[in-house]
């Protein structure tokens, strides 16, 4: 049984998003799970490896291996970090990684996975629908770990995404090298957002979400974008 | 596209994908065609129990080819020969347009048909033949449709995915002479299918691509679904087939993984309706001369980059483009180049050496993955399209992106160089906030994000001061 953790808040999160850091706190401490805040921590690198900068993101790899080593786990709000952890790190290190991909977990499976629990013992009132981000569900697959966190809370109603695996256009620099194409993807999602009739947008990565709550908001819609740890944690 | 359009120098994906989303007909068609082929494609694959096993089977047998490439191309060619074909080794799509042109010369020929064009489409073999006085009749339905029109393949399967039946009524009812023809579906083929039987049976020379050749017997193979290819391959007298080097594979009963994976990737169905095998030439059975010409283009460039060299395990099957978000919204025209859509963003630029309009390709690309998920030859599309992306990347020089990496990578490489950005950050936001969001931007990168989306601003607290204030109390 793992009790304490090194929570990986992300760039991101941690700067533009930190209520999602402070939600997974709240959510992990009232399973009993110790937090810790390695202040050390900046980014995992994967902007500049997806943009075509291995050499930063070598530097960055490295770094967040030495910083995260000492802990047994390490528990993320993010698919997309995860995944780049889990899945890139080690080839960015030559195998080099001290098995620091192996003990880092997004949040979802972390739950399901290795505390094993569904009910989590929030409630959250109100008609929310899930976007399955990319690197959560086709580098991670998480699965329907999300789906079934959030089918165990009391008070929320589930309702069906419609072509819900389809990408929401964000991509990191894709969204402004590729702007035009970008924003008619996320035309699509959003008009599936509506369509789902749901009052909450959930995902598991800020960025995808900051990608089509800021479409939201631009088309004044009231549908607010909310990341998983947020709702678990009410 | 106007000969004009078509004839401009290539742009970039960014600047070419605006006029394709302007274009409200071609999202609707390519967003039906795409979606209803995923659907059968989904509910084929969904039926082969050993499905898994098959793609690692697929993926090792093009690794071991490509890994002996030399070997099996020799093998290739002393088989070929020994059947009675003969062989040419072309270097780039200029020597082989020389030997296809020559050829169909020596034969004094002025027409030839063609079938499975989409690697003479790379060499622009059709341009050649008309300079040299040729005309080429492409034969496969959407391949004439699109000829007709004077554009290029829009889809390297469905190559007119981006016409609908009437444009396609109005196309022959002026190339074709049929001033009367309706868009009933039955009338337009039938329309093709008479102007189609009169070039076979007039043509001396067939020109063909292939989807594989196996090297221990020679055999060359093309897929197809409307017998076009089986009436090229058996009826002129001479036999033309222009093949890049990477479809060579090993032996003759390899065959049997990819003609089960290729038909249900590509159309969704479990068997395609016309499979063509043929070994050389037999006397009195098909054509009396038959050329295979190996085509390099790029190729060994690939080969020898161990990271992008899996692009050349592709079989043309098309899965990855039709599962794509991005080629979904552009249709295939923007990538400029016959290889559209996911493998095209990995496979144009490394054959053009990452360099031209084809190396914005790479960014194309929302890096979602559905293409890795359904590619039946296992190709890591993502994880090549990050390496290319770095390749670029080395080439060009540093300007404000480049710049801006640099410096992040710099920030984020220490704690207080990290820190210091966050509240830098939230200082020259100050300026475009308004009620916790920036709804307007200056001019650069955030204005491309600003064409659809407004951005949260940095709230007055990073997550770590939360923590360290927590930690305070």
């Amino acid at each position: 049984m793992i009790d304490r953790v090194a929570l990986f808040v992300t760039c991101l999160a941690d700067t533009l998003s930190p209520e999602v850091g402070t939600a997974t706190v709240t959510l992990l401490e009232r399973l009993g799970v110790e937090v810790v805040f390695p202040p050390e921590q900046t980014c995992c690198g994967q902007m500049h490896a997806n943009s075509g900068y291995p050499g930063e993101a070598t530097a960055l790899a490295r770094r967040f291996v030495d910083v995260f080593a000492p802990y047994d786990a390490i528990v993320t709000p993010s698919g997309s970090c995860a995944a780049q952890v889990r899945e890139h790190v080690s080839g960015l290190l030559d195998g080099d990684d001290e098995g620091v991909p192996q003990k880092t977990f997004e949040l979802s499976q972390f739950l399901t996975g290795v505390l094993a629990v569904e009910d989590v013992g929030s409630g959250f009132e109100g008609t929310v629908t899930y976007h399955p981000t990319c690197h959560s569900l086709r580098l991670l697959h998480v699965g329907d770990a999300p789906l079934r966190l959030l089918r165990a809370v009391p008070g929320l109603d589930l309702v069906e995404l419609p072509d819900a695996e389809e990408c929401c256009g964000f991509g990191g620099t894709f969204a402004v090298k590729n702007a035009d194409v970008s924003s008619a993807m996320l035309d699509e999602k959003i008009a599936a957002v509506l369509g789902s009739g749901a009052e909450s947008v959930c995902a598991c990565d800020s960025s995808c979400l900051m990608h089509i709550g800021g479409g939201l908001h631009r088309r004044g819609s009231g549908v607010r974008a909310i990341h998983l740890a947020e709702i678990l944690a009410s | 596209m106007s000969q004009a359009a078509r004839d401009a120098r290539p742009k970039s994906f960014s600047r070419a994908a605006p006029a394709a989303l302007a274009n409200a007909q071609l999202r609707a068609n390519i967003r039906h065609a795409t979606r209803s082929i995923r659907a059968k494609r989904a509910g084929v694959v969904a039926e082969v129990p050993d499905w898994e096993e098959l793609r690692s089977a697929a993926a090792a047998i093009k690794d071991e080819a490509l890994g002996r490439l030399d070997e099996v191309l020799l093998e290739l060619e002393a088989a070929v020969q020994a059947a009675g074909g003969r062989v040419h080794w072309a270097r780039d799509g200029a020597e082989a347009n020389k030997i296809v042109t020559g050829l169909v010369r020596a034969e004094g020929a002025r027409e030839v048909v063609k079938v499975k064009s989409l690697t003479t489409d790379e060499i622009r073999l059709n341009e050649a033949l008309e300079q040299a006085g040729i005309r080429p009749v492409e034969t496969d339905l959407a391949e004439l449709i699109v000829q007709l029109a004077g554009e290029r393949p829009s889809h390297l399967l469905v190559p007119a995915i981006h016409k609908n039946r009437t444009e396609i009524r109005d196309l022959f009812r002026v190339r074709l002479g049929l001033p009367t023809l309706t868009d009933d579906p039955a009338e337009l083929a039938e329309a093709a299918r008479l102007h189609l039987r009169e070039a076979f049976l007039r043509a001396p020379v067939a020109i063909s691509g292939a989807n594989f050749a196996a090297a221990d017997t020679g055999t060359v193979c093309v897929v197809e679904s409307e017998g076009n290819g089986r009436m090229c391959t058996t009826l002129p007298e001479v036999l033309i087939t222009v093949m890049g080097i990477e479809k060579a594979i090993p032996r003759f009963r390899d065959l049997e993984v990819f003609l089960q994976l290729l038909p249900r990737s590509s159309t969704g169905e479990r068997m395609n309706p016309y499979t063509s095998l043929w070994s050389g030439v037999r006397e009195g059975d098909g054509p009396r001369a038959f050329h295979l010409v190996l085509l390099d283009a790029g190729r060994t460039r690939v080969l020898a980059d161990p990271v992008g060299r899996p692009a050349l395990r592709c079989i043309r099957c098309s899965a990855c483009i039709n599962v794509c978000p991005v080629y979904r919204q552009t249709g295939g025209h923007a990538y400029h180049s016959p290889y559209a859509g996911p493998i095209g963003a990995i496979l144009s630029p490394q054959l053009a050496g990452e360099t031209g309009a084809v190396a914005s390709l790479p960014f194309a690309s929302s890096l979602c993955g559905a293409c890795y998920d359904v590619c039946p030859v296992l190709i890591d599309i993502p994880s090549i399209l990050v390496h290319e992306r770095g390749k670029v990347v080395a080439r060009k020089r540093s300007g404000l992106e480049g710049r801006s990496m640099k410096l992040l990578g710099r920030a984020f490489a220490t704690r207080i160089g990290y820190e210091r950005a966050q509240r830098l950050g939230r200082t020259l936001q100050r300026p475009l906030v308004k009620d916790g969001w920036i709804t307007r931007f200056p001019p650069g990168p955030l204005a491309a994000w600003g064409q659809s989306r407004d951005l949260k601003a940095m709230p007055p607290q990073t997550f770590r001061e939360w923590w360290e204030s927590r930690d305070r109390a």
